[in-house]
């Protein structure tokens, strides 16, 4: 499109938030933010599809929505085939002349139905090529049913279901699945990870995203401050901090070609990210300081081994 | 006029779907349905129908997209069999709930375990209250005309519910039988335009489809379902009665054959029913008056027609396709005793399960249950009220 809104804070303040507010969701949640920002960086007429989960069941209780476009929730494991066949409708009409709009589809899910149950249904969606965004927000649990550990949820995190109880090392065992890079092994055109603390890195992705024709997917940090037992005030700058301490690195790969579009000044330690956190509180303790140790190893590792993609993937010049 | 040919179930309701020219079609492969799909994608391969192929990656996906298609605002079509079903099943609920007017082929077939892919209704039965219509077919030729109809009935804008069309796996899904077709304009005015009701893709009128909902409207939104169930029977003989106009073949919501003066009556579905007709021929012969009803419209069943077809004989056996483990009777039958349950004079009613996991039925089964029929009118007792036939005890 050539005459985008400008992503200035002024001009956008002027657009119409698509997601209105008097939802449900909690005081502080990072979801929304996020699905606004998704929406407001679209130039486009969006349709969206919802797996189930904290911002579908909070966004649509019958007789309201929030939702100023059209939005189809259908279940938990399934946004990405849903939308798949709206946006295959889409195509059929548009062949035969019923529809002549320029539409764009994005769907959102929370890490549960994008990681774990949906994680079939969005692999097959993309493989098959759809002309659509999938969005995950990730919170790292199961927030909507009372903080599950997922396969998004970080080592050592407590949760309801792995819990830190009295064997040690207490909280989650194993490392999240990195699951922006999976996507990318898919070869769709586009895959990015972003953070509602950087807006602008945010919108821009979204926009570049839009004006792909194919599958594209983005991962998207966004804290509960239920799950993560933090402050009501502070999902975006713990949003932050994810990106400082390169727990949540913002990268894109775009066919292929890897970029880090925001490299911190000075990498942070996690435990920046780590102690506002309730849900690693065990971690502080003097005899889990060996988990300490390996979650930063771990975050150190895949850091390390980005800026290789990176340097690897940067087309000759 | 149409054309008389030779083809199998699948390749029947293959053309109904080419004819009605759906405007998305998501599937995945399971025999025995997969030669239907197998066909349909060629023909929307080659140009011969405008319809979106959605090739996922399972039958979950293939409902889910259906769904999706569906809230888009236009006509969709899948076809599936046996496990295809049961991994779908959460989203046949979804389907009917959101009043999604989607049309499925159901090959039927036998679920596991152990793993079978022969025709039994293990799969149509499981399925039997998801709030879907169901058609149930003999032959290829009613499979076809099914088809045909189910759009009609599916989109009727007082019913707006998704429906499937049921035929046997292998024994018709891949049997030559002689068919006439349609002409395809004649299907194409049958079926008419698609009126879309809220389609999802109108961006200037957003609507937001599949909201919580709880204790405070729940139960409304599903008595709503079932009453517009109750509506699917006046329409399924309304869209009879024009087929019947185009293609000279009667529908109802069952057939009877040889009932009205009968004394002993068999009930049961689909291909058995042809065998079944024959061996009544035989005892009709002989001067029994045997006669057998084959639901067509099994989701609504229409009970009070039934019951009212069924009453006057002395003694009913149900053939059941489908098995309910031991622990009771077999679907049909469960429907034909509540049929009958209000009618203080009542024949006697037994069951038996035949068939399952494709065994054939043969027609000295057929003439073992006319026997045992002819004896429990004679002695007003019944022998065995439940009992596998065909089976090694």
């Amino acid at each position: 499109m050539s005459t985008q809104t400008p992503l200035s804070l002024k001009e956008l303040s002027k657009k119409e938030i698509l997601l209105t507010g008097g939802h449900r969701m909690c005081s502080g949640c990072g979801a929304p933010p996020v699905v606004k920002m998704v929406l407001l960086a679209s130039e486009y007429p969006v349709v969206a599809a919802n797996a189930t989960g904290c911002l579908e069941v909070s966004t649509c209780i019958s007789e309201f929505t929030a939702w100023k476009i059209p939005w189809i929730h259908n279940a938990f494991e399934n946004a990405a085939a849903t939308l798949s066949g709206v946006e295959a409708m889409y195509n059929s009409l548009k062949r035969q002349g019923k529809i002549d709009k320029e539409i764009k589809f994005i769907a959102f899910g929370g890490d549960g139905g994008t990681y774990d149950i949906g994680f079939q249904s969005l692999s097959g969606a993309m493989e098959r090529g759809h002309d659509m965004l999938y969005v995950c927000y990730d919170n790292g649990a199961y927030m909507n049913t009372g903080i599950q550990r997922s396969s998004a949820t970080p080592f050592g995190a407590d949760t309801t279901t792995c819990p830190a109880g009295s064997s040690m090392p207490g909280g989650k065992k194993q490392q999240r699945k990195d699951l922006t890079k999976v996507m990318a092994a898919h070869g769709i055109p586009y895959v990015a990870q972003a953070s509602p603390s950087h807006w602008s890195d945010l919108m821009k992705k979204v926009r570049k995203a839009l004006e792909i024709k194919g599958p594209k997917f983005m991962n998207i940090i966004a804290p509960c401050n239920r799950g993560w037992r933090s402050q009501t005030n502070d999902a975006i700058t713990l949003s932050r901090v994810a990106v400082e301490t390169c727990y949540w690195p913002l990268y894109e790969i775009e066919d292929g070609v890897t970029r880090i579009t925001v490299k911190p000044k000075e990498k942070k330690p996690l435990v920046d990210f780590l102690k506002p956190q309730g849900r690693f509180k065990h971690m502080f303790s003097p005899e889990n300081e060996a988990m300490l140790k390996q979650a930063q190893e771990q975050i150190d590792r895949q850091w390390e081994k980005l800026q290789r993609e990176e340097e690897c993937t940067a087309p000759k010049s | 006029m149409g054309k008389i040919v030779a083809v199998t179930g699948n390749e029947a309701v293959a053309e109904a779907f080419r004819q009605v020219n759906p405007d998305v079609c998501a599937a995945y492969p399971i025999t025995p349905s997969t030669d239907l799909m197998q066909r349909f994608s060629s023909l929307a391969n080659n140009g011969k129908v405008k319809t979106e192929m959605i090739l996922v990656e399972s039958e979950h996906s293939a409902m889910s997209a259906c769904i999706g298609a569906s809230a888009g605002g236009g006509r969709v079509i899948t076809a599936t069999s046996s496990q295809g079903m049961a991994l779908m099943w959460e989203e046949l609920f979804i389907a009917s709930g959101s009043r999604f007017p989607i049309v499925m082929a159901l090959v039927n077939r036998a679920l596991s375990a152990p793993l079978n892919i022969h025709g039994d209704h293990s799969d149509g039965m499981g399925a039997r209250d998801c709030g879907w219509i169901q058609l149930w077919s003999e032959n290829a030729q009613e499979a076809y005309d099914n088809a045909i109809q189910s759009f009609r009935i599916a989109e009727h804008l007082d019913i707006r519910l998704p429906a499937m069309t049921c035929m046997d796996g292998f024994i018709i899904s891949h049997s030559i039988e002689r068919i006439e077709y349609l002409d395809d304009a004649a299907v194409k005015d049958f079926v008419g335009e698609f009126k879309q009701t809220n389609p999802l893709l109108d961006v200037d009128n957003p609507v937001s489809y599949g909201p919580l909902i709880l204790t405070d409207y729940y139960m409304e939104y599903r008595r709503a379902h079932a009453e517009v169930m109750s509506k699917v029977k006046g329409v399924v003989l309304d869209v009879a009665k024009d087929f019947e106009k185009i293609s000279g073949r009667k529908y109802g919501l069952f057939e009877t054959y040889r009932l009205e003066d009968a004394e002993i009556g068999i009930v049961v579905l689909n291909s058995a029913a042809g065998t079944t007709k024959d061996a009544i021929d035989i005892f009709r012969d002989k001067g029994i008056k045997a006669g057998l009803l084959k639901p067509r419209l099994f989701r609504p069943f229409p009970y009070e027609e039934v019951g009212e077809a069924l009453k006057h004989l002395k003694a009913v056996c149900v053939l059941d396709r489908a098995d309910a483990f031991g622990a009771s009777y077999g679907p049909l039958f469960m429907e034909i005793a509540s049929s009958l349950y209000q009618y203080g004079q009542r024949p006697l009613m037994m069951n038996k399960i035949y068939g399952l996991g494709g065994r054939d039925y043969m027609p000295d089964q057929a003439e073992y249950v006319l026997s045992d029929l002819v004896e429990t009118a004679k002695s007003g007792k019944i022998k065995n009220i439940r009992e596998y036939i065909g089976v090694r005890e």
